[in-house]
Order: C-alpha cells, then structure tokens, then sequence
C-alpha cells in the first residue's frame, strides 16, 4: 500500500464548531460533553455486560450515568432504558403500552403534530386536530380517549418545530380519568423547558435536546401497565437488543450535568432572542411566523416567507454562513412538507425553522440571532426581486 | 353554498363584473407556483371577485387555503380529475 494514512477530517468552520448554528435539533455537543465522549472511547469503550476489568468498568460508568439520566426525566434509574435513537425509544415505548393492552384494543390516540415515528403506529386512527397555533384540540382528544378499543394516547410536551407547548396536565388528567396510558414525548423539551412533574406513564426523551449526542432515553414508571411481545430482549430492562456504547451515554449524562444549573437562565435569554426573531421575521412583508408566541419552547421559531421556496432561502441564508432548518418540500430528502405545518393549515413553502443551540454550545448565539435579524429583510427582499414575485 | 343576490340560470359568479372568473391553470407546476399564480391573478381585482385556481400539487391543498386565510380569501376546494379546483372569493385584502 502506497499510503495507509487517511486524510485528516477537514477543519472546523472558524468561530468554532457551532459558528452560525441556527439549526440545533441535532446540535453540536456540549464541549465539556465531546470532551467525556473523547475520553470515555479510551475509558469505557467495553460492553458493560461482560465480566472482564474493562466490562465491569464501563458497566460502573453506565451505572452513574443512567443515574443522571434518570433523574434528568423524573424517573427511577431502573426506569430508564437507552435506545440508539429518539426515535427507536418512541417506537418501544409505544409498543410496550400497546402490547400490555392488547385485550383493550389497539387504537392509538395521538395529536396530529406528534412526530412521525408515532404518527405511523397510531394505524387507521384520525389524528386528533391542533388549532392554527398548534395546540392539540382537548376536547376531541378526550372524546377519542373515551371510544372503546383505546390501548393508548401519545403527547408531546411541545412541539419541536413550531414550538408551541401542549396542554399536558389537563390530557394526563383526562387520561388519568379514562384509564388510557399515557406516553409524554419530551424529546424536544427536555433540558429546555421545564418536565410537567409525574406526567406520563412512559417519558421519551433525547439527550440531544440538551446539547448531549442523539440518545433516546425511555422512562417506564414501575406502576404502568407494559410489556414487549416476543422473546425477552438481552439489554436495557429487557427492551433493547443491544446495550448501549457507553461512551455516548455518558456523554449525555456530562451535557445534562453541565446544562441543569444554567437551565432557566438559558431559557430566559433564548426566549428572548426568540421574542426578537419573531418581530424581526414578522415586520418583513408577507412573512409569516408560525406557532403560538407565548405559550411555547423558549428556543425555537418557524416562519414562513410567502412566494419564496424553502430551499431559496434555507441556501441564500447558508451563504450567509447561517445554518437553518425548513419544514417546507425539497428542503431535505423528502418531498412532502411538514405534517405538522400542514396539521395547522399554515404556509408550508418558504419555511425558515431557527432551533436555538444552548448558550454554552454556541457562546455567539445571540450574534447569530442578530445578523438573522438584520439580514432577513433584504434577504427576502433579493429573493422575492430573484423570482420575479416583488410585485405580489 | 348560497348566492343570494345570483339567479341559478346566471351561470358561475363573475370575476369582475360582467365577465367570466379568470381561471389560472398551474396544473403540472410545484409549490410555490400556484399560489404565485393565483396571487397575481388575484392581484388587481376587486374585494368579492372570484378566480378559479387549477392545481395538482398536493402541496397547494395546504398552501392555497393558507394563503387565502392571511388575505382574506374564501377558498372552497374540489377535487376534479387529477386535479383539484380551488375556487377563490377575494376578501379585502390584497395579492
């Protein structure tokens, strides 16, 4: 072999690795967090079910982080598993609801705005519609809790993309009372805004919310009914196949440690840097911002700019090294735009979503907020002249 | 659907007085071109005015009734073929 070293990995942007990072659903790590995740590869990298030194060690590791875990989504250690994925933990968690109540029915009740790991399990059931803010419609939700055949009913705390909180305590009440399970998804709250206290009797959660590498974290309250159908699986309380890489878990339990004590604080100034992004998106013609403007995440807006395609203005703000999402079509691999823009009946083209790092991820988060705020309006402008439609 | 103030042998209500509504085909285009469409369609014509809009972007069956309510608009949807027809009354609101 002429050449057995690899290229090196190119290197980061300058400014540091958040530089511009508007996108934060899957954020860069929290440094203290990459700094654990670094050295737990040297120190933990074992399988923790093995009874070697190495195993036993990485095992003592997992022990302490699923502590921290733990208690980050209000449950007992032995309450929490570790999925690959936000995703995976939704898709077990809902299953072992659905399983334990298989002589009940198998109907599943779920917002329309609920993420689509839920939406394809919930079968032929009508979601249940969101107002134009996007919160779900309570009554008819309790009203679908109450045919028979309901095994369970899933809510988000907020909605990751729109923002908008939902009415948790009156649906776990309503739950509560109809004797239907309920699954509180908090995989885009946790860490951001505070856990309505012992709602749920399964909480799903993703370390990335809180500047941790994506990890899903599924709490299983002793009391609930639950249960996976087939052969008992090995890892994780019997719900996983596969234990976790430690090394990420405790990366993820460093981000929660270092993230819990400047939580409200970074909330309070992310809410405000929101409540600027949403007037500044707001006094460009023709822009719309999307989601309820109080009642929701502290660090996360969507708007819409009428006329315009996702992708125009997701690539023209990239230009200006500034990373956003988009929930409209052609914005990503998939065609279709957002379900849950689509679930509050408002634009889906030209759709700009901001998911604000935390402050200790991204220390210049607030400049980038500014330069947004300062280049939307000739931005959209230029587009809008680019695409012929200025006129409208 | 009611129309008062039409006699039913009036045939469609007119997009402005004394004339057929206009009718913007953005069958084949993506999103956002029909709105883009109509909107300019829309653009010079009277508050109670109506412009029919042909569409087979699924996208505009969100993106047309959003549009219409940030202006105003009354849209009714049909499905026609492959297609939908979106049929517009403008509100006060402009473009």
């Amino acid at each position: 072999m002429a050449n057995t070293t690899s290229d090196p990995l190119p290197a980061g942007p300058p400014g540091g690795v958040a530089a511009g990072c508007l996108d934060a659903t899957r954020g860069p790590l929290h440094p203290l967090a990459a700094a654990t995740l670094g050295a737990a590869a040297d120190l933990a990298w074992a399988d923790p079910t093995r009874r070697h030194g190495p195993g036993r060690r990485a095992r003592g590791l997992l022990d302490t982080a699923r502590e921290v875990l733990a208690g980050a989504l209000g449950v007992r250690p032995d309450e929490l598993s570790v999925h690959a994925s936000a995703e995976d933990a939704l898709s077990v968690g809902l299953e072992g609801l659905r399983h334990a109540r298989r002589r009940v029915g198998e109907r599943v009740v779920a917002s329309a705005v609920e993420r689509t790991a839920v939406l394809v399990r919930t079968g032929d059931e009508a979601p249940v519609p969101v107002s134009r803010s996007g919160v779900v419609d309570v009554a008819a939700l309790v009203a679908a809790l109450a045919r028979p055949g309901t095994a369970a009913v899933v809510l988000q705390t907020a909605n990751g993309e729109v923002g908008t909180r939902q009415p948790v305590a009156a649906v776990a009440a309503a739950a509560r009372e109809a004797g239907v399970p309920l699954l509180l998804d908090a995989t885009t709250s946790l860490g951001r805004d505070p856990l309505p206290a012992g709602a749920g009797d399964v909480v799903v959660a993703d370390a990335a919310s809180f500047g941790g590498p994506p990890l899903g974290l599924l709490g299983v309250r002793s009391g609930a009914r639950w249960g996976l159908p087939g052969p008992r699986r090995e890892a994780e309380q019997g719900r996983a196949l596969a234990a976790p890489w430690v090394p990420l878990v405790l990366a993820a339990a460093e981000a929660w440690r270092q993230g819990e004590a400047a939580a409200d604080e970074d909330a309070t100034s992310a809410r405000a840097l929101v409540d600027r992004l949403r007037a500044a998106a707001g006094a460009v013609p023709d822009v719309q911002v999307v989601g309820d403007p109080q009642d929701r995440l502290p660090h996360v807006v969507t708007f819409s700019v009428l006329y315009v395609d996702g992708e125009t203005v997701v690539d023209e703000l990239a230009r200006h090294d500034l990373a956003v999402g988009s929930g409209s079509a052609c914005t990503s691999s998939t065609l279709r735009p957002s379900h849950v823009l689509a679930a509050l009946g408002v634009l889906t083209h030209g759709n700009v979503r901001v998911t604000l790092p935390l402050a200790s991820v991204s220390p210049h988060r607030a400049d980038d907020v500014d330069r947004l705020c300062a280049l939307l309006p000739d931005v959209v402008a230029g587009l809008r002249a680019r695409l012929g439609v200025a006129d409208l | 659907m009611t129309a008062p103030e039409r006699a039913p042998d009036d045939g469609p209500p007119a997009g402005r007085p004394g004339g057929e509504p206009p009718v913007v085909d953005a069958r084949g285009t993506r999103c956002p071109v029909p709105v883009v469409r109509v909107a300019r369609a829309a653009r010079d014509l009277p508050a109670g005015a109506t412009v029919v809009l042909l569409a087979d972007d699924e996208i505009a069956a969100v993106d047309v009734p959003a549009w219409a309510w940030l202006r105003g608009h009354h849209v009714d949807a049909e499905p026609e073929g492959t297609w939908t027809r979106y049929v517009l009354v403008l509100g006060a609101g402009t473009g």
